[in-house]
């Protein structure tokens, strides 16, 4: 009887870490269902729950590529109604080891998409606290998108620059052109009028030098 | 009469292809940028409505009398500014100088704001927006320090725009990026301006009145977003003990006066290409009045957006606080709701006051998001912005926000540069030879050059150093010299009749009264008043330092020695020519009267040295 006694006393330590708030090695986890999934979210139940450790124990398993982890190795505990708990992975060789917090947190990272999606959340919902989310790589084209914007406005503007003052150069010739054409019809005029003393005629008549322009000195 | 005049002028005066073209280009002109962010935060800083009554007191005895005589002056008399004042009196002639050095300085800092706005336009065709989160540091492995420090947005203009340096006297490098804006926004004016008023004219169909649509379109999408109510509602609820502050009447004063651009030469040049018989007091009432109308509804919707932005920070607060309960104590994820958020704290209170202090939770409330005021710059490219990256659909109303400002400088600087150009033209600078294209183009390529100070890293202090000092006090000293002018030189009787001849009657009493006494006074006033202010306050800039110990508070540093001398420079070298022409003029006519007493002096052989001919 006494060693029967002794037995089963010394089968859980044996068989399970004692998984507490705060320990060294264990990580907390907060799911946020109702504000990832408004109306289709699911209740938190055993089966989720059972969900969560082998999706865990996968993650160990493909970080460590060849250890065979169980679901009895994730120990859960301090399960809350906000739906958050603790869990610890223990050695499945050596229950009462856990595994150190980096691995457990790198092997999170590795497969943290996975573990993400199989509960239909995101990092924001489903946070592992301590574990800061990966952040997404910066997608950089290869040209800077305004770059290309600015490209367009300045082309085209140029090219508005260049039309018009190829224009106005075409007509400023064309009005010269009319303007030779008008002159050339003058001087025939006057050559017919016969008025010698050309070097006096301006277009606006005849300069009578004797008259000098009195004009500037009235202003003030 | 007006035909010989246009023969003596030599060749053709520009004219405009319609009346509808004068009256946009000169709206828009007068409505810029200062309507949609100074207005508004004028409004809400001085009690809401009832800063109305000074500005529209401001509107009826300044503005519009200043805004009459300088479009009757230009359209009688037909020249540019400094071709006018010749014109009344040749001792004035330095009001006009003055007025083409001030547009020439505003036009080369506000094309640096258009800079900014295109650079910001450019930005707006990505998703998500580049001022709406943080940028990845460089190992990857968290955000920008900076950014976190302060917001996203902030960070953009700070940091990514402007690259800013922690003081003015840290000048730093030329910024490729705005300098390729910068010469972007030169190059659109240039072709707005290269035929002159031709090509301006049918620039201003679009750039007078897209931004009426645009805020059309704000205020209706505004309506239907929370909060929007509540943002009018501050806006608009009167503080009446305001009024009682002088500062109140005097900034009312000032935002007139600035709002209608007068003083510049621009008004001057752009009614000089009027036919005579042109109704000049219809016209310079209708501007004014659209113009204060456009700065009303401006801040409507302005406002509409804000109470928005007002109410989605208050809920992102209240959500803060919502999880910071939800994961303190553990209860179930969606329990604690908007509405039962203080029931919850109350009995958390009750149950448990150690945790709840321990949580720290902020202070939610509307009025101090309501309270956040901005003008100038940090509305459109912080406020603003933030606002937007709200609204769903984000990039449109981005695009749209920022081709509106575009618009509203465009029409602006259109007529800054007219107040360069026309007295140019006038003076007959320009050689035979040069046609005016190129001769516009070398102006726009040194203007250009010199807006480059504002693409340095410390560009943004130096522009407003330039927005305080060039486009203030001077403006007031010109309006001052242009009414006492026009009044005393040219003589009241005379000015009379030309009104006369251009409209078909006399000016009233109104006008009469405003023109010979009250604006004067009111200028004059204003301006003391603004020197008093200034002396009272040692100059102060706020400079953005991540290293300051309340980043991101902005640090409130002095200016140093050097830079509040080029300050006083800034006011005294536009002003300056005023006093320095009528000096010169009066000492050449002493030596000419002195001279004329020597023989053979006069080139006119004709000259009776018996006969004064200065009578």
């Amino acid at each position: 009887m006494f060693s029967l006694l002794l037995l089963l006393l010394s089968l859980p330590p044996a068989l399970a870490l004692e998984c507490s708030k705060d320990h060294q090695d264990g990580y907390q986890v907060r799911l946020s269902i109702k504000t990832a999934l408004g109306d289709q979210a699911y209740d938190w139940n055993e089966s989720e729950l059972f969900l969560f450790k082998a999706t865990i124990a996968f993650a160990m398993r493909k970080y460590t590529k060849n250890e065979t982890y169980d679901v009895s190795n994730i120990v859960v505990c301090n399960e809350t109604p906000r739906v958050s708990f603790w869990f610890i992975v223990v050695n499945p060789e050596n229950p009462t080891l856990a595994i150190t917090k980096t691995r457990v947190e790198e092997a999170v990272r590795v497969s943290r998409n996975r573990i993400n999606n199989a509960f239909l959340l995101t990092d924001k919902t489903l946070e592992f606290l301590g574990i800061p989310p990966t952040l997404a790589t910066p997608v950089t084209p290869a040209t800077p998108p305004w770059l290309i914007v600015f490209g367009v406005v300045i082309g085209a503007v140029c090219a508005g620059i260049v039309a018009l003052l190829i224009s106005s150069f075409v007509r400023g010739k064309r009005a010269n052109k009319a303007k030779e054409f008008a002159e050339e019809d003058d001087q025939a005029k006057g050559a017919d009028k016969g008025i010698s003393g050309e070097t006096f005629e301006d277009r606006n008549g005849v300069y009578n030098q004797a008259f000098s322009d009195d004009d500037r000195f009235t202003q003030l | 009469m007006a035909d010989s005049e246009d023969a003596k002028s030599g060749d053709e005066r520009p004219k405009w292809d319609n009346k509808v073209q004068y009256l946009l280009t000169c709206i828009g002109f007068a409505v810029g940028l200062g309507n949609v962010w100074r207005f508004p935060y004028l409004c809400q800083v001085y009690g809401g409505g009832a800063f109305l009554i000074p500005y529209l007191i401001a509107l009826v005895f300044e503005g519009l009398p200043l805004l009459y005589l300088e479009l009757a002056i230009g359209q009688r008399l037909r020249l540019g500014s400094i071709g006018v004042w010749n014109s009344i009196s040749p001792y004035l002639g330095g009001v006009g100088v003055a007025s083409m050095i001030v547009s020439f300085l505003v036009a080369v800092y506000y094309n640096t704001i258009l800079a900014w706005v295109l650079w910001y336009f450019f930005h707006s065709f990505q998703n998500p927006l580049p001022w709406s989160e943080c940028p990845v540091n460089e190992d990857l492995t968290g955000y920008v320090q900076e950014c976190l420090d302060s917001t996203p947005v902030n960070y953009f203009w700070y940091r990514q725009t402007l690259n800013v340096t922690p003081n003015i006297e840290t000048n730093g490098s030329l910024q490729w990026w705005l300098v390729l804006c910068l010469i972007t926004a030169w190059c659109i004016v240039y072709i707005c301006f290269i035929r002159g008023i031709e090509t301006i004219g049918k620039a201003v169909y679009v750039t007078a009145t897209f931004p009426y649509l645009v805020l059309t379109i704000f205020l209706v999408r505004a309506l239907t977003l929370p909060g929007a109510t509540d943002g009018l509602i501050y806006l608009f609820t009167p503080d009446w003990n305001l009024l009682l502050n002088p500062r109140v009447w005097l900034d009312a004063a000032t935002q007139i006066f600035f709002s209608l651009s007068l003083a510049f030469g621009g008004l001057i040049a752009f009614s000089s290409y009027n036919p005579q018989k042109n109704n000049c007091e219809r016209d310079a009432v209708l501007v004014g009045c659209i113009n204060s109308a456009t700065s009303l509804y401006a801040s409507i919707s302005i406002f509409a957006i804000l109470g928005f932005k007002a109410t989605s920070n208050y809920n992102t607060c209240v959500q803060g606080n919502i999880i910071a309960l939800t994961n303190g104590f553990d209860v179930a994820d969606q329990n604690i709701t908007v509405d039962n958020f203080d029931s919850w704290l109350d009995n958390l209170n009750k149950t448990d006051p150690a945790k709840v202090s321990y949580l720290n939770l902020t202070e939610c409330n509307l009025q101090t998001f309501l309270d956040e005021s901005a003008s100038g710059t940090g509305l459109a490219f912080i406020v603003f912005t933030e606002a937007v990256i709200s609204m769903p659909g984000s990039q449109v109303w981005a695009v749209l926000f920022f081709v509106m400002l575009f618009s509203l400088g465009l029409s602006s600087m259109f007529g800054n540069m007219e107040g360069v150009l026309a007295p140019l033209h006038d003076l007959n600078l320009v050689p035979k030879w040069m046609p005016k294209e190129l001769f516009t183009g070398c102006i726009f390529v040194l203007s250009c050059l010199v807006s480059l100070i504002f693409t340095m890293d410390s560009g943004n202090y130096w522009l407003e150093i330039f927005n305080n000092y060039v486009g203030s006090v001077s403006l007031l000293i010109i309006a001052f010299f242009e009414i006492i002018g026009v009044v005393f030189f040219h003589g009241m009787g005379r000015f009379s009749d030309d009104i006369e001849f251009m409209t078909g009657r006399r000016p009233n009493l109104f006008w009469k009264a405003c023109w010979m006494c009250i604006s004067p006074l009111l200028l004059l006033v204003v301006f003391v008043a603004y020197i008093i202010v200034q002396v009272q306050t040692t100059p102060t800039y706020p400079t953005w330092n991540p290293d300051y110990v309340d980043f991101p508070v902005t640090d409130v540093q002095p200016y140093p020695t050097w830079v509040f001398v080029i300050c006083v420079l800034l006011v005294a070298i536009p002003v300056g020519p005023i006093p320095i022409v009528a000096l010169y003029r009066l000492i050449n006519r002493k030596l000419r009267r002195t001279g004329r007493t020597d023989t053979s002096r006069t080139s006119n052989p004709y000259a009776n040295e018996g006969f004064n001919m200065d009578t």
